[in-house]
């Protein structure tokens, strides 16, 4: 639902603990951006005083590092390591337990309480990664439950990206910065405080109960100055015409085995991408063979044994992993899913430990020339 | 040669084909779902009892399996070529073709060969013992597709397993297609799986030919690959013949060069994938193939489908 600005309202800095406020008292565990390990990381947090103020985050391919702002800014970062996945899809779940019993094994689904969370500063690649993960876990053939269960009562508070990281891309990829979508409110920071436009009901019913005032037209201005300023510092482009097809059909590309040679297989783009969702599912028993458990942990398609059959790996070299992963992430997933698996949050460039670029591994893929066949 | 399903402890498990939910396909199958039947509770597992086991050959026995809940025994029903993921707690979990006929009975019948952890706990297990069943899932043969053809069904190894449900159900309603045809290959005389009910088959109207890679002194039959046996058929009309196929991926890949330089159209040949499972409902995204997930798009795919990728090495 596009918001005007009319409907939109100011909060005061100092009010937005009152907003971390209201949403423990509804029962919301709530997370957002905090610096941990020399990074800005999603976790719990009950407190404004928890958040990046005057961080910000400088970012390039392979290279992350945290430096001070000039100014107080909560939000004056890009994205880090973390993406709200590891909360909705957690990293590691129990599916099941079995126990022996006199009637031979019983099995049932383990249990799963998860808290209701709130998520404060989620960005609008992030929103569109939350959507492609619906796709998957809940709109197919199959819904799997432990995403359903916290994504249904998830409590989302977007921020507006006012600047972006040098590895940002998601104005090729259509997810923003701008936050449409998708969220129960979204803020821009502005220096005294916020304008805050609501997304849904429930978001409206949450800022009711906190002290808004109407905006003003210069901070109107303002907001909307700081959120082109992201949009102006989006350099990285990558040209999804007809993307589908063309990876699907380049398929003997000579640029795989070159990138190939580069990729370390190390699973980090897979981990930090917000919307990977392959796991393993692994056997944990106890040692008297009474009772035992279905694990279900993220894994990667950069892991040799991800492939395996039982005459070895389908996928031996990483030339084919790392293709396996690209053509997913930007050509089946659209076969599956119906929209592309990026969102241009930049992350797997920015934390390759060698500095590999998709959008570079696309535009060298679009150099004809080559026989395929 | 093994068509068995993989899971990442390298546990091939047992066969299966089905028909893919892959766009066209789905239409295909009658209930419209990719397996022909929802699975409520993907991670939901029944117990089942071993009721009986069959040794085949070396390694191979057919499990015969009953639901413990008889509400679930009656309600179960599945498509040839579906597999079930069979869970042996301490152990593991594998994807397992049915390999009996699907109107058959109480029990349901799992032919495994012993190669993996799971594979092997499983080998061991004797009359009565418990373990966890999912399933049914993944899509069947569609074998209304083949009505008024002649069917030519190809088998390597332990990749009839799967087929044999069809086989059933082919024999059943033998007065729907023109001929029956049954090419199937075996490394060695003794791997021949389910010998004793060929010669049933042929005896009910299904031509049976044999191939061996390798012979023994009795073995008086064809000896080479299974392609061979299919280059030589003799095709009453190629446009109106289709070919169901499960086996080795090489195999397929020949076998399905074979059909379509006899003239059988891409459209009316049908295969079944393997890759390594873990979830069965397509989310562990283990085993994708192109745009596909074998689990729940296939196994059993039709061939134009998956052309794009068949040859390509590593997908």
């Amino acid at each position: 639902m596009p918001m005007n600005s009319t409907s939109s309202v100011f909060l005061a800095r100092s009010d937005l603990q009152l907003l971390i406020d209201r949403l423990a008292e509804q029962g919301f565990e709530v997370i957002g951006p905090t610096i941990s390990q020399a990074a800005i990381v999603y976790d719990r947090i009950h407190s404004v005083s928890e958040l990046p103020q005057g961080w910000t985050d400088r970012q390039a391919p392979g290279e992350y590092r945290l430096e001070r702002r000039e100014d107080d800014q909560l939000f004056g970062y890009v994205v880090g390591p973390h993406s709200w996945k590891r909360y909705l899809f957690p990293p590691l779940t129990t599916l099941t337990t079995a126990d022996l019993t006199t009637n031979g094994w019983q099995m049932r689904a383990a249990d799963d309480n998860p808290p209701k969370y709130a998520f404060l500063g989620v960005r609008a690649c992030e929103l569109a990664a939350i959507r492609v993960q619906d796709k998957v876990f809940l709109e197919g053939a199959y819904v799997d439950p432990t995403y359903q269960r916290r994504r249904q009562n998830a409590f989302i508070v977007a921020v507006n990206c006012t600047q972006a990281a040098s590895t940002c891309f998601c104005t090729s990829m259509e997810t923003g910065p701008r936050c449409r979508s998708g969220f129960d409110l979204a803020l821009t920071e502005l220096p005294d405080g916020f304008e805050v436009e609501v997304g849904t009901p429930a978001g409206e019913a949450l800022l009711l109960q906190l002290p808004t005032t109407p905006i003003a037209e210069q901070q109107l201005t303002d907001a909307e100055q700081r959120r082109q300023q992201a949009v102006d510092q989006i350099t990285r482009k990558m040209d999804t015409e007809g993307i589908r097809d063309l990876l699907l059909t380049q398929l003997n590309h000579p640029r795989w085995e070159e990138v190939g040679q580069r990729c370390l297989s190390c699973t980090n783009c897979t981990m930090v991408c917000p919307t990977c969702f392959c796991s393993s599912v692994e056997e944990v028993a106890d040692l008297e063979g009474q009772h035992s458990e279905r694990e279900r942990r993220w894994d990667s398609c950069f892991n040799l044994d991800f492939s395996y059959v039982s005459g070895g790996p389908v996928r031996r070299d990483i030339r084919s992993r790392y293709r396996q992963w690209l053509t997913h992430k930007l050509a089946s997933w659209i076969d599956q899913f119906g929209s592309s698996g990026c969102v241009g949050c930049g992350r797997c460039i920015t934390w390759c430990p060698v500095g590999i670029d998709i959008t570079e591994e696309v535009a060298a893929l679009r150099e004809v020339g080559h026989d395929n066949k | 040669m093994t068509t068995n399903k993989t899971n990442a402890s390298g546990e091939p498990g047992g066969v299966s084909p089905r028909t893919m939910s892959e766009n066209i396909v789905r239409g295909l199958t009658p209930s419209g779902s990719p397996a022909g039947q929802v699975v409520a509770e993907p991670w939901g597992y029944h117990t089942v009892r071993i009721h009986e086991i069959t040794p085949e050959v070396a390694d191979v026995a057919t499990y015969h399996l009953g639901f413990d809940d008889s509400a679930v025994a009656v309600a179960y029903r599945f498509q040839p070529g579906q597999f079930n993921m069979l869970y042996l707690p301490g152990f593991g979990e594998v994807p397992i073709s049915l390999s009996a006929d699907p109107r058959s009975s109480t029990t349901w019948a799992h032919t495994v060969r012993a190669v993996g952890n799971v594979t092997q706990k499983l080998a061991s297990s004797k009359v009565g013992d418990t373990l966890g069943l999912r399933g049914p899932f993944g899509s069947g043969w569609p074998l209304h597709t083949a009505e008024g053809h002649d069917v030519v069904i190809v088998a390597g190894g332990l990749g009839i397993a799967p087929l044999r449900p069809a086989i059933y159900e082919l024999l059943r309603q033998k007065n729907r297609f023109r001929s029956l045809t049954l090419l199937y290959g075996s490394r060695t005389p003794e791997t021949i799986l389910f010998e004793h009910e060929l010669p049933e088959w042929s005896q009910r109207g299904m031509t049976v030919q044999l191939t061996v890679d390798r012979a023994d002194a009795a073995w008086s039959g064809s000896v080479g690959v299974v392609t061979l046996l299919l280059d030589r058929l003799s095709l009453n009309d190629p446009q109106q013949t289709s070919v169901f196929m499960c086996g080795p991926e090489v195999m397929m890949r020949f076998v399905g060069k074979s059909a379509l330089a006899r003239g059988i159209p891409e459209s009316q040949l049908w295969l079944s994938m393997e890759r390594n499972m873990q979830c069965a409902i397509g989310l562990c995204g283990h085993c994708q193939l192109g745009p596909t997930f074998i689990c729940k798009d296939g196994p059993v795919y039709r061939h134009d489908h998956l052309a794009p990728f068949l040859n390509v090495e590593g997908l």
